[in-house]
């Protein structure tokens, strides 16, 4: 029991310690990639203290809700990605470590989130706010797709046993496990703000997204809601590693050689899961706005597609 | 080893679904070659496999044809025509992307439905392979009603081509002679219909059908 407490505490610390480092690693690779320098990895830590010792500026009507949305949703995006087995299984919180629990939380986030965007009244955050609840109302039921044929295929939408079925040799080669995946990852892309939907680096007016509802915040506040951002990118990276390549991960109960090999694994698969994104934004170009119901109801239709061929593997 | 055969041959046939599914959501010219040109080349996997499991050296020629013809020569000359044309950066659809993958979503649905409540006795790879080649064949018809250049009608026309020639090879021992005529059929009918875009090209100046239907006198509302 103290040992298993003590590897959730672990796992929820090294998640929280390891998000601005994957940010960091994305865009080191990024500028890589265009032959730039770039920063060092460790950017986005000087980032965050600094804006920690930052005085807060907040506008003059802002509510009460404004102030509190940036704590609401880094903890709930933290919750959320404490749940997701990283590199051991069996977890104490794994009961309730269900997928819909995590969207869950994650929609709950992302609500603050719209409202924060609104609270003030400027015209940014409220465009910014508009687009998200937008994206959101496609990404969802995509991604709920997604989980209903994880479901079906595994028998259960907790993530440890998925992760045990996965490993197991009774999964096999399914199309749709496939198709799940690449809907997963377009859901994933969306949800993060990356590039062919929306582009983390910039404060242009016609584009921008996740940044135009957070423009207002400073200080503190923004260091929560960046830190935020990069857990989220964290959760779904996990997320991906621990459904599809759910090698490694250590059971409850393994000697402690088993918990480091699922770290190293873990760390490898994050850098990994990291070199793909870096790789995948440079190589595409940023779509318009109206284009992107297009591509998540492409996903929406991959996450159907998906769960009809899995009644049709299972109906032969 | 059962079980992986059957994964495998599932996964492939499985694919060339999602690879039309991907060819319903391009509306580039070029970009719809490469995805026709990686369908072709997940038909060459399939047949492939299809001849190791069968133990069919025959499906391997048919393999071969696949791959030389359809994955490689005729989006290499496509390309060409494109280019000649001059409308590679045309973008056209006649509904929105997203209606046309429900409609595909709902093809797919009736092709399995049909497939699987028709063939209860059947072997289950020919069962799954016959109901998958029917939707690559409905998405098929799917890409040439929904597209009005003449050019994405062709590949439309292409990949519904690739469909039976799943469905042909899941079912077992058809004759090499047919599978040989259908592909040169195939190839006499492409070049016939190079011919026709370039006649069309030049009197219309344009490869959009909807030209067509007005010299007929049938106008669009």
């Amino acid at each position: 029991m103290i040992s298993a407490l003590f590897i959730q505490a672990l796992q929820m610390s090294i998640v929280v310690l390891l998000a601005p480092m994957l940010t960091g690693l994305v865009r080191l690779f990024k500028a890589r990639l265009l032959r730039r320098c770039g920063p060092s990895p460790i950017q986005p830590y000087r980032d965050l203290i600094r804006l920690l010792r930052k005085e807060a500026v907040i506008a003059e009507n802002a509510s009460w809700l404004f102030r509190a949305a940036p704590y609401l949703i880094f903890a709930a995006t933290w919750v959320a990605a404490a749940l997701i087995p990283t590199f051991a299984t069996g977890l104490v919180f794994s009961w309730t470590a269900d997928l819909i629990a995590i969207i869950a939380l994650l929609g709950s986030a992302r609500f603050f989130l719209a409202l924060a965007g609104m609270d003030v009244g400027t015209s940014f955050g409220g465009i910014g706010s508009s687009r998200e609840v937008m994206i959101a109302t496609l990404a969802e039921p995509s991604m709920l797709l997604i989980i209903f044929t994880l479901a079906l295929v595994a028998g259960s939408t907790q993530l440890s046993s998925i992760a045990a079925f996965m490993t197991s040799p009774q999964v096999g080669l399914r199309v749709s496990l496939a198709i799940a995946l690449i809907a997963l990852i377009m859901v994933a892309i969306a949800e993060n703000a990356r590039i062919p939907v929306d582009n983390p680096a910039t404060h242009l007016e016609l584009t921008m997204v996740h940044e135009a509802m957070v423009l207002e915040y400073s200080g503190r506040h923004l260091a929560m809601i960046e830190l935020a951002a990069s857990l989220k990118l964290l959760l779904y990276i996990s997320l991906i590693a621990c459904l599809f390549v759910p090698w490694k991960l250590a059971d409850l109960g393994a000697g402690p050689l088993a918990y480091l090999v699922g770290l190293a694994a873990y760390l490898a698969k994050l850098a990994a899961g990291g070199a793909l994104l870096a790789l995948f934004e440079t190589a595409t170009a940023k779509m318009r706005v109206f284009r992107v119901p297009d591509f998540l109801g492409a996903a929406l239709m991959l996450g159907l597609l998906a769960a009809l061929l899995r009644f049709v593997s299972r109906g032969l | 080893m059962t079980g992986s055969v059957f994964d495998i041959a599932h996964m492939l046939a499985g694919g060339l679904v999602l690879v039309s599914m991907m060819m319903l959501y391009q509306d580039r010219l070029y970009a719809l070659l490469n995805v026709f040109a990686l369908h072709s080349l997940v038909l060459t996997l399939s047949v492939g496999w299809q001849a190791v499991i069968q133990d069919a050296p025959h499906l391997f020629v048919t393999a071969a044809i696949a791959l030389i013809f359809k994955a490689i020569i005729i989006p290499v000359v496509l390309h060409r025509m494109i280019r000649q044309l001059g409308i590679h950066r045309e973008i056209e659809t006649v509904v929105g992307i997203g209606p046309t993958m429900l409609a595909g979503l709902g093809l797919v649905a009736l092709a399995t439905v049909v497939m699987l409540r028709v063939t209860p006795s059947a072997d289950p790879i020919a069962r799954e392979d016959l109901a998958f080649a029917l939707s690559v064949l409905l998405l098929g018809l799917l890409i040439m009603v929904t597209r009005r250049n003449a050019v994405s009608q062709v590949v439309g026309f292409m990949s519904l081509e690739n469909g039976l020639v799943l469905a042909a090879t899941g079912a077992k021992g058809m004759p090499l002679v047919v599978e040989i005529s259908v592909a040169f059929s195939i190839l006499i009918a492409f070049i016939v219909i190079g011919v026709f875009l370039f006649r069309i090209r030049e009197r219309f100046d344009t490869v959009d059908v909807r030209a067509l239907d007005d010299f007929k006198g049938r106008r669009r509302k």
